[in-house]
């Protein structure tokens, strides 16, 4: 019954048996439970304030305010903040590179993301199919690039990728097939596929997870009724992994507007690749190359929004079809 | 239960050897070219062994380079890694075991805030928190990177769908008659009672510590604390002056991934039963 709290966290409470219950055991339990509880959570709550509300609050801040030198030409003498309204977001959202940015991440992310869920899905599938021999050998081959880092994928891949290393552009080469993977048209697609070597394995083995949580005789039952492989995968165990699909959607989602490592990494290999690439990067260059902190600010403070945003959108458009079966 | 037809095995056999071509064929090139000299790595084909290979020598050479700087990072990352994944790990038990099994008032409150937590992008807090840390003064020190990998919101979210179903109030009710204090019944039951997900929560930390590039790089700008991924990138940046630096950095990406495999492959089931602590048999 709670296969799906993953993806779907509100039915939580309810289900949590001790603390729906209307607490009617005196003020002292109530009180000792409060005591102990704190205790507790107030480790965690102490560092999740100064690394995850803290910085919230000090970009805001810092989003609204900017560097103010006094003296000649606004060179030397005194530096002070001084309140800038939302002048940094007017900065930022005028920047055609940063908007560029913006945009290059989410027709990456339309593009990348269900692909691989397709990918992971069709090898989840074809693994919990397949006759038993070599099936382990296959799933661990398939997992084992979760396991490389994105900056040490980028590096592996960038060998790949570069004419006159590139064992791949030299077998493409001798076939008449004169290919450039980093080329201004193809490198964000070079990308997407570093992202997706890299995560197709460990969505797929979520996804096994889910369809092994299922119990067989549901597909004997299936198989019984005369149905065959493809239509038992289709109507049976699709909607069953559905709830993974999400959350394997929505990890995908913040993923791809973080995309930082793989351009970065990839940038002294490809001159298509510039300092604003992606929103990320963008703006990593303002607050260390540009050195202008309450822009990059006003920058992380809408890629969070936006973040934000597209997830619990995505959650909204899945989540309402999924509530018939709660 | 009747096997399917031959032609369906086959075209399942080819589908799945394609894909494991795909996946492995990366791999298969680092573990070939770190054999590899710089020359060889530029001048033989990439998919094949140079005439000397040199698999141990590059190794050396990786290790001891500028004083053995790779064995520092190595330590850095397993250091940032381990003791922030088990301080997380402690940390998301204790919060999610409360959440789960003491009501107290703001208990919803503060649970969505944390699962908010998850939705952030972690490296649109990096830029802030950065900034945050260098006007406390604690930029470009341990604690830079430490302190933030010890919260994982995702593991307190984890901990307490678990402890919600893995720890019997009867249990707690009979330890607390027994006299136990509620620490000790946390550290006796509770966190015995919620290892599997417990194996999960370090897990994932640990990996997402390893892998995290973002924070080390806007943190820290002393090359000694370095985790393994910046120091790989830091020799790239260089290689271009002194072309060795290539072959170091293939050695180098090569040791580094070796054992994280191994990790990811003798844990592999871990990886399974954690990933849906949602479907705990309640």
């Amino acid at each position: 019954m709670s296969r799906d709290t993953l993806s779907r966290p509100e039915p939580l409470a309810r289900r949590a048996p001790d603390g729906a219950r209307p607490a009617r055991r005196g003020s002292r339990t109530e009180a000792r439970n409060a005591r102990a509880a704190a205790g507790f959570v107030l480790p965690f709550l102490a560092l999740f304030a100064l690394c995850f509300l803290a910085p919230i609050v000090y970009a805001v801040y810092q989003s609204l305010h900017k560097t103010e030198r006094t003296g000649p030409l606004g060179l030397g003498g005194q530096e002070h903040e001084a309140f800038a309204g939302l002048a940094n977001y007017t900065h930022a959202l005028t920047d055609d590179q940063f908007l560029a940015g913006f945009g290059r991440v989410l027709l990456f992310g339309a593009v990348q993301v269900p692909l691989m869920i397709v990918l992971a899905t069709a090898l989840a599938l074809l693994l919990e199919s397949a006759s038993a021999r070599g099936i382990p050998f296959f799933r661990s081959a398939f997992f084992l690039p979760y396991g490389v880092p994105g900056v040490i994928a980028s590096i592996l891949w960038g060998f790949l990728y570069v004419p006159g290393i590139s064992p791949l552009v030299k077998i493409a080469q001798s076939v008449g097939w004169d290919v450039d993977f980093l080329a201004r048209g193809t490198v964000l697609w070079s990308i997407a596929n570093i992202v997706t070597w890299q995560f197709t394995g460990y969505n797929m083995l979520v996804l096994i997870a889910q369809l092994k949580s299922v119990p067989e005789e549901l597909y004997e039952a299936a198989r019984i009724d005369g149905a065959n492989a493809w239509q038992v995968a289709r109507h049976v165990k699709l909607p069953l992994i559905r709830p993974a699909l999400v959350l394997t959607g929505v990890f995908s989602i913040i993923g791809t507007l973080q995309l930082f490592a793989e351009p970065k990494v990839l940038r002294p290999l490809a001159s298509s690749i510039d300092s604003g690439f992606t929103p990320n990067l963008h703006a990593y260059s303002e607050a260390f190359v540009g050195n202008n902190q309450h822009v990059a600010a006003a920058e992380a403070v809408l890629l969070a929004l936006v973040a934000c945003a597209a997830s619990f959108v995505f959650l909204r458009l899945v989540g309402g079809r999924g509530k018939e079966r709660g | 239960m009747t096997r399917p037809p031959v032609r369906y095995r086959i075209i399942t056999a080819s589908l799945l050897t394609v894909a494991a071509l795909y996946f492995l064929t990366p791999v298969y090139w680092l573990i070939v070219s770190s054999t590899k000299s710089s020359a060889d790595l530029f001048g033989t084909f990439g998919f094949w062994f140079s005439g000397h290979p040199r698999p141990l020598g590059n190794l050396t050479d990786v290790l001891t380079y500028d004083h053995g700087v790779y064995a520092r990072w190595f330590a850095n990352s397993l250091l940032y890694a381990g003791i922030g994944a088990v301080c997380a790990t402690l940390l998301s038990a204790a919060a999610g075991y409360a959440l789960a099994k003491f009501p107290f008032r703001g208990r919803e409150a503060v649970f969505n805030t944390v699962l908010a937590g998850v939705l952030v992008p972690g490296t649109a807090l990096a830029l802030p928190l950065y900034f945050l840390f260098s006007s406390m003064g604690l930029a470009n020190t341990y604690w830079a990177v430490l302190v933030p990998s010890m919260v994982s919101p995702f593991g307190v979210y984890l901990c307490r769908i678990y402890a919600a179903a893995a720890v019997p109030d009867s249990l707690l009710e009979a330890a607390r008659i027994d006299g136990a204090g509620e620490a000790r019944i946390f550290g006796r039951l509770g966190l015995r009672l919620m290892t599997p997900a417990l194996v999960t929560v370090f897990l994932f930390q640990f990996v997402h510590i390893w892998n995290n590039y973002f924070l080390p790089l806007v943190m820290l700008s002393d090359s000694r604390l370095y985790p393994i991924q910046l120091g790989l990138t830091s020799w790239i940046g260089f290689s271009d002056r002194k072309p060795v630096l290539y072959q170091y950095t293939v050695g180098g990406a090569f040791l580094s991934v070796v054992p994280l495999m191994v990790l990811m492959l003798v844990l592999q089931r871990y990886w399974r039963t954690g990933l849906t602590e949602g479907s705990v048999k309640a």
